[in-house]
């Protein structure tokens, strides 16, 4: 007997309710982007600039006895906070101490760092400095610009590749579904209070490719079934098309969410916003191919005779051994 | 009908072969890297029994080509510095005072006496007392003026000059200034290079980025701090004419002179001219030795340009001192006994073996031409790189494991064949990384893991569909090709929509996040290779021995 996750046959009605679901999607975001607005990102330094020092101690860590002893050096805001890891032994204790960009200076300078070395060894002697990593204004502020570029290029990228290869109705519905996807992974960073840096970057670029691959798996059934059925009316071929890829884009989404739980709860603390960001990532981005990204299609509605071959739309490859 | 002609079977197991066969140095990575480095001291002129039986460690006709680790995983550290290249804008208008003032003093009948004023440090400032030989001053200043080529033609010259009544600026002009920057930051990069080699670390990365920054990547070094000690951030060598002495740290030097400290000595300074007579970028070699009385020195040597303007300078200034300077310190102020011609001297000073042993390897590696800053520094111990190095291979087997268990349980047969598949796809990620030199990160782990789950995306796309197929299509063997056939559009188009944003990814990104990109690019390219050819080569070949009647998927 093999393991099914959805039945052989299914024929569920994804737009009977379809209303609902774009109103639901629309509401998240609402709630994402207040949430953005209000809260903001927890930039880290490589967006806000600034330093953050890794310790690692065998006594356990007394957040208060080390903000009591960087407070004399007045370096500002002064973020400590205990890392965690079921990895780490008892006599493993990790924390970070995040010291924000320092006015008119570049990066933090060698002497505020040995400072604070210091500084630390005095409370926990036998403090050490994992990892020290320093980044300055103007180099932040590139990254910046260079992360937000980075997310357009991709996304604009997509929406061009799409409405060659299919239509501009499925660009703009794979679009939406992307921003959608994309909104709501800031938000829960936001609401979270997770720390933002590069690496999400990357993470939401990611995202964008697999929620990506989902919605096309969708839309090239979709533009097949189009063929295929021409008098049926557009609900019915998206419900048929859904139907027939749901088997797929649940295996595939399930794998992925096993390595990546395997990565989350085994690979170590130090990248765990990063598979965060993509655990979310891919089940928004499964609901979004599905729902957000077919439903615009629904409303935006399809060009139908796809009989008559053209050649710029709909190409479709051939196989390798044909 | 399911038929794959020989040549195309045999290729695809070459590539798979020849994939295994690269990753292979990869599964005993130290013994390799132990053997490599072994052959590069051999090939380098060391010779000991030890260092022949770490290189014999790993036969030579084996792969040697290794993944890099990058800093998050091996350790080390990584500076961005930006070379203030204006620095040497100030050099230039300095050397250039006594060029103009000779020359302007040659006719100090029209012109008058020549003073040079205060000014910004890009430019220079030189006012005669006579007004009406503005004219005449200006065209001998132009005429020091030297033509450079430049890509957009001939027509322009290093320098401009500007007459304001009685006061001539003097800047360089903008084609001078580009071609002044590029210089400054190749010869900084090189500069650079040549004292992390000093050191001796292994495998250090130095590359420019943009216009005027350089990336210093140094693996297996304790700090960034450190990095920055041997880079040495204003290391300058001068011999300048010496005008005083004082103790006094507020007396005023004078136009054209610097108050600078002695190395040694608290409390003693001495004004100097600023316009050096010769600096270290004449210098051809520095070697540790002694002096007379036998204390150690550095004795060093000018190139033939640079020993004759000291020949000059010293011939021309018997008794007088002259000054070392190092770093805006004065080493030494001795004084001239005669003049010293054939260009090779010594300095002594306050030395112990070792200090003179670092000072000349410091000015054998040269002067920096410019400062730097330091934009972004990031230090990692070696111990938290090797955590994630083990938190990763732990997350990689639990999460391989789990999907293949999952691929087996849900597709039976077809599940193992697309897990072979998968053990191929990992093994030649790792193959391509060693051949092309990519470095593997943090997240660039995480790429290989996020790629396992994906991996098998292709393979579940075409067995959902022969799973459709099997119900309508005439036979399994039809099945299994319409199968391949009809799922093929949305292989294609999905992993290149994810080959754009990868693609993206590398071009934007740095360091570790280029690395993700790395191994998410070489994923895909590799999990539609063993999906598309060698899963469906599996089948086949199994179809052919087998010719089962139904097949289930």
């Amino acid at each position: 007997m093999r393991l099914r996750l959805v039945p052989q046959e299914t024929n569920w009605d994804f737009f009977s309710r379809s209303r609902l679901w774009l109103g639901i999607s629309a509401f998240m975001i609402v709630l994402a982007l207040v949430s953005f607005g209000v809260r903001g990102l927890n930039y880290g330094i490589d967006f806000a600039g600034g330093t953050t020092i890794r310790t690692e101690s065998a006594q356990p860590v007394d957040v208060g006895a080390y903000r009591a002893a960087l407070a004399p050096l007045e370096l500002g805001d002064v973020t400590i906070t205990e890392v965690y890891d079921p990895t780490f032994g008892d006599d493993r204790n990790v924390a970070s101490v995040a010291i924000q960009a320092q006015e008119g200076q570049e990066s933090v300078t060698a002497d505020t760092i040995a400072q604070v070395e210091a500084a630390l060894t005095e409370v926990a002697p036998d403090i050490v400095f994992a990892s020290v990593e320093s980044v300055g204004p103007t180099v932040s502020g590139e990254l910046i610009k260079t992360a937000i570029l980075a997310v357009c290029l991709a996304i604009g990228a997509v929406l061009i590749y799409i409405w060659l290869r299919f239509e501009w109705q499925f660009a703009v519905g794979a679009v939406l579904a992307l921003v959608h996807d994309v909104v709501l992974t800031l938000g829960v960073f936001s609401e979270l209070g997770i720390r933002f840096d590069l690496s999400i970057i990357a993470a939401l670029l990611t995202i964008v490719g697999y929620s990506l691959n989902d919605t096309v798996v969708v839309f090239d059934r979709v533009r097949e079934n189009l063929r295929r059925f021409k008098n049926r009316p557009l609900k019915e071929v998206l419900n048929l098309s859904i139907n027939g890829t749901l088997s797929r884009t649940f295996m595939t989404s399930l794998t992925t969410l096993m390595a990546l739980i395997a990565l989350f709860v085994l690979g170590g603390d130090v990248i765990r916003g990063f598979v965060f960001a993509m655990i979310w990532g891919i089940v928004v981005g499964t609901y979004s191919s599905i729902f957000a990204a077919s439903a615009t299609l629904l409303v935006l509605g399809v060009k139908r005779d796809w009989s008559k071959d053209e050649p710029q739309a709909g190409t479709q490859f051939g196989t390798p051994d044909a | 009908m399911l038929y794959i002609p020989l040549w195309r079977r045999i290729l695809i197991w070459l590539t798979v072969a020849v994939g295994l066969f690269l990753a292979m140095p990869n599964f005993f990575y130290g013994r390799v890297e132990q053997s490599n480095d072994a052959e590069k001291a051999i090939e380098a002129g060391l010779s000991t029994e030890e260092l022949a039986a770490q290189a014999a460690q790993w036969p030579s006709w084996l792969p040697d080509g290794l993944v890099n680790l990058g800093l998050d995983l091996r350790g080390g550290a990584h500076l961005l510095a930006e070379v203030n290249v204006a620095d040497v804008y100030e050099t230039r208008m300095d050397g250039l005072w006594p060029e103009v003032r000779d020359t302007l003093a040659a006719e100090r009948d029209t012109l008058g006496f020549v003073t040079r004023e205060d000014s910004a440090p890009d430019e220079l400032k030189v006012r005669i007392s006579e007004p009406e030989g503005a004219e005449r001053a200006l065209e001998l200043a132009r005429g020091l003026a030297r033509p450079i080529a430049t890509l957009s033609g001939a027509g322009a010259s290093d320098i401009e000059v500007t007459a304001d009544g009685p006061v001539l600026t003097i800047r360089l002009s903008e084609a001078e200034r580009a071609a002044t920057d590029d210089r400054t930051v190749r010869q900084s990069l090189e500069i650079i290079r040549r004292r992390i080699d000093e050191v001796g670390t292994r495998e250090p990365s130095i590359q420019r980025q943009g216009d005027d920054r350089i990336l210093i990547q140094v693996p297996g070094i304790g700090s960034a701090q450190e990095l920055k000690d041997i880079i040495g951030t204003t290391a300058q060598l001068t011999f300048q004419p010496v005008v005083s002495r004082t103790s006094d740290p507020d007396e005023a030097a004078g136009m054209g002179n610097e108050l600078v400290p002695a190395l040694d000595e608290e409390g003693t300074y001495y004004i100097l001219e600023s316009a050096p007579v010769v600096t270290g970028e004449d210098l051809v070699d520095a070697q540790p030795g002694f002096d007379q009385n036998n204390r150690p020195a550095v004795t060093f040597r000018f190139n033939p340009a640079g020993a004759r303007r000291f020949g000059d300078y010293t011939a021309a200034n018997v008794g007088a001192p002259f000054a070392i300077v190092l770093d805006e310190e004065v080493i030494s102020a001795p004084t001239i006994n005669e003049a010293i011609r054939g260009g090779s001297g010594i300095i002594t000073g306050n030395f112990t073996v070792e200090s003179s042993t670092d000072l000349a390897v410091l000015l054998r590696a040269g002067a920096l031409p410019a400062g730097l800053t330091f934009l972004e520094e990031r230090t990692v111990g070696p111990e938290l790189g090797q955590d994630s190095i083990d938190a990763g291979t732990v997350a990689c087997i639990v999460a391989f494991a789990a999907v293949m268990v999952f691929m087996a349980l849900s597709y039976g047969l077809f599940g193992l064949f697309a897990n072979v598949a998968l053990l191929v796809n990992i093994a030649m990620i790792f193959g391509l990384l060693s051949l092309i030199g990519g470095t593997l990160t943090l997240p660039g782990i995480a790429g290989i893991v996020l790629t396992i789950g994906m991996a098998v995306d292709a393979n579940v796309l075409v067995f959902e569909r022969i799973r459709e197929e099997v119900k309508t299509a005439r036979g399994p063997a039809r099945a299994i090709e319409l199968g391949y056939e009809k799922a093929l559009s949305a292989i294609v188009d999905a992993n290149i929509t994810t080959l754009m944003t990868a693609i993206i990814l590398y071009a934007m990104g740095s360091g570790p996040v280029r690395g993700f990109a790395i191994t998410l690019g070489l994923g895909i390219v590799t999990s539609v290779f063993t999906a598309i050819f060698v899963t469906r080569l599996l089948i086949v070949t199994w179809f052919d021995r087998r010719r089962p009647k139904t097949i289930e998927v």
